[in-house]
């Protein structure tokens, strides 16, 4: 432990020095070697490489070509980490990739999978050859494997950050495309809910029906809540919290479209709905709302 | 700061121009119920348009006037409070229940006005 240690000190001094040492198998010597082997066998490590990815079922949604290609890449950037010891190119290389096969399907496990089989093809090639001097084997090892180690570490977390950007940005669109406030009549407005409402949701459908209020002078709000699921009691009293601020501006709420399992969970989580005026579908609020208003609607004659 | 009274027929309007400080509040509140009484008024309108912020002190003021003008059988309507106003009064639970509110002076007139247009004992025009 402690050589390993000593070793991998050395491999941090600039190259002059570590040659200027007696043992000539440093880490960084080793490493070179590594990396020798590995480019002059590298048509068949990939090669391998390739038919343990299609054989273990990963990448499915690739061909088997455009599995070569990506595989190719990844083996040159994976022996150029290895040679130069930095990472940001692989790292660029590993989220580029995954920006190009995320919108393909691509799963996280299939990723770390991957780079995981190429570290045991090269080890199962170290192993091949150096089986004779198990001394030599050891060392060699002991400078790949960490390195192998924080490759497989660099290309997972880039996957999983990309993916990680990709569900905020989506997150974000239907932010934006959610809750509508809709006048339908004179001072009545509608705001249907349709999904989940997180607490970040339920401020900003808060502040936009406040605005909204203000801006139609509407006397009536109906809320339809029929396209929610599921509802807590940080939500449920967010939603009594609107209740009470739309009054404030002097317009009366109506909910409407409570499901059982909603009305449920509110009664069983106890949350006081009492102030709250509530109407079985939209229809009937709608209905509620225009007598409150003083409109008279039927049919003709 | 005095808050300027308005007389309008038989309502009063009160129109809160800046930040109030306390005693500015306590006076309104006394100078509101001395006029009530002394012009026979049949509702009172607090126009809060222009407050940024409403404090617990403030709404607990406003829901006295509200109440104690109630036992002059008159009603006491608030407007103008502002949405962002609104939604941080009812996160520190300041509710203001039971006080009639509306969405400026205009509606809050609208309202008392209907209020006491069918109410009997309303003076005729």
């Amino acid at each position: 432990m402690a050589k390993d240690k000593q070793e991998s000190r050395e491999a941090t001094q600039p190259v002059g020095d570590a040659a200027g040492l007696p043992r000539s198998d440093t880490t960084a010597a080793l490493l070179r070697e590594l990396v020798a082997h590995l480019r002059q066998n590298r048509n068949l490590l990939r090669e391998e490489w390739v038919v343990r990815i299609v054989e273990a079922r990963l990448l499915t949604a690739m061909t088997r070509e455009e599995i070569f290609a990506e595989a190719t890449s990844v083996y040159d950037s994976y022996v150029e980490a290895l040679e130069t010891g930095t990472f940001e190119a692989l790292q660029a290389y590993a989220r580029n990739l995954s920006e190009r096969i995320i919108p393909r399907g691509v799963e996280t496990h299939e990723v770390v999978g991957i780079v995981l089989l190429l570290r045991d093809v090269l080890a199962r090639s170290l192993f091949a050859k150096y089986q004779a001097d198990f001394e030599k084997l050891n060392r060699i090892l002991d400078a790949y494997e960490p390195a192998a180690n924080r490759i497989a570490n660099t290309v997972a977390v880039g996957f999983v950050q990309e993916r990680e950007r990709v569900i905020r940005q989506q997150q974000e669109a239907i932010r934006e495309l959610s809750t509508p406030v809709l006048q339908v009549r004179e001072r009545l407005l509608i705001l249907p809910i349709i999904g989940v409402i997180d607490p970040q949701r339920a401020r900003q459908l808060t502040e936009q029906l406040l605005r909204g209020i203000r801006t139609n002078r509407a006397k009536v709000v109906v809320i339809d809540i029929t396209g929610v699921a599921a509802m807590d009691a940080t939500v449920a009293n967010h939603l009594v919290q609107t209740v009470e601020a739309s009054r404030l501006l002097g317009a009366t709420v109506i909910v409407t479209g409570l499901s059982p399992e909603i009305a449920q969970t509110l009664v069983t989580i106890g949350v006081d709905l009492g102030k709250m005026n509530t109407v079985g579908d939209l229809q009937g609020g709608i209905e509620q709302a225009e007598r409150l208003l003083g409109y008279k609607v039927g049919p003709l004659g | 700061m005095q808050v300027p009274i308005l007389k309008q027929g038989p309502f009063l309007i009160a129109t809160i121009q800046a930040a109030l400080t306390d005693a500015d509040l306590e006076q309104l509140r006394s100078a509101l119920l001395e006029r009530v009484v002394r012009f026979r008024s049949l509702g009172v309108i607090v126009d809060v348009t222009a407050m940024d912020v409403m404090d617990s002190y403030a709404s607990r003021i406003l829901l006295q006037i509200s109440h104690m003008i109630r036992l002059r059988g008159t009603e006491t309507v608030i407007v103008g409070i502002q949405p962002e106003v609104a939604f941080a009064m009812v996160q520190l639970g300041l509710t203001l229940e039971d006080v009639p509110t509306a969405l400026d002076l205009e509606e809050g007139l609208a309202h008392l006005q209907q209020k006491f247009a069918t109410g009997s004992g309303a003076p005729g025009p």
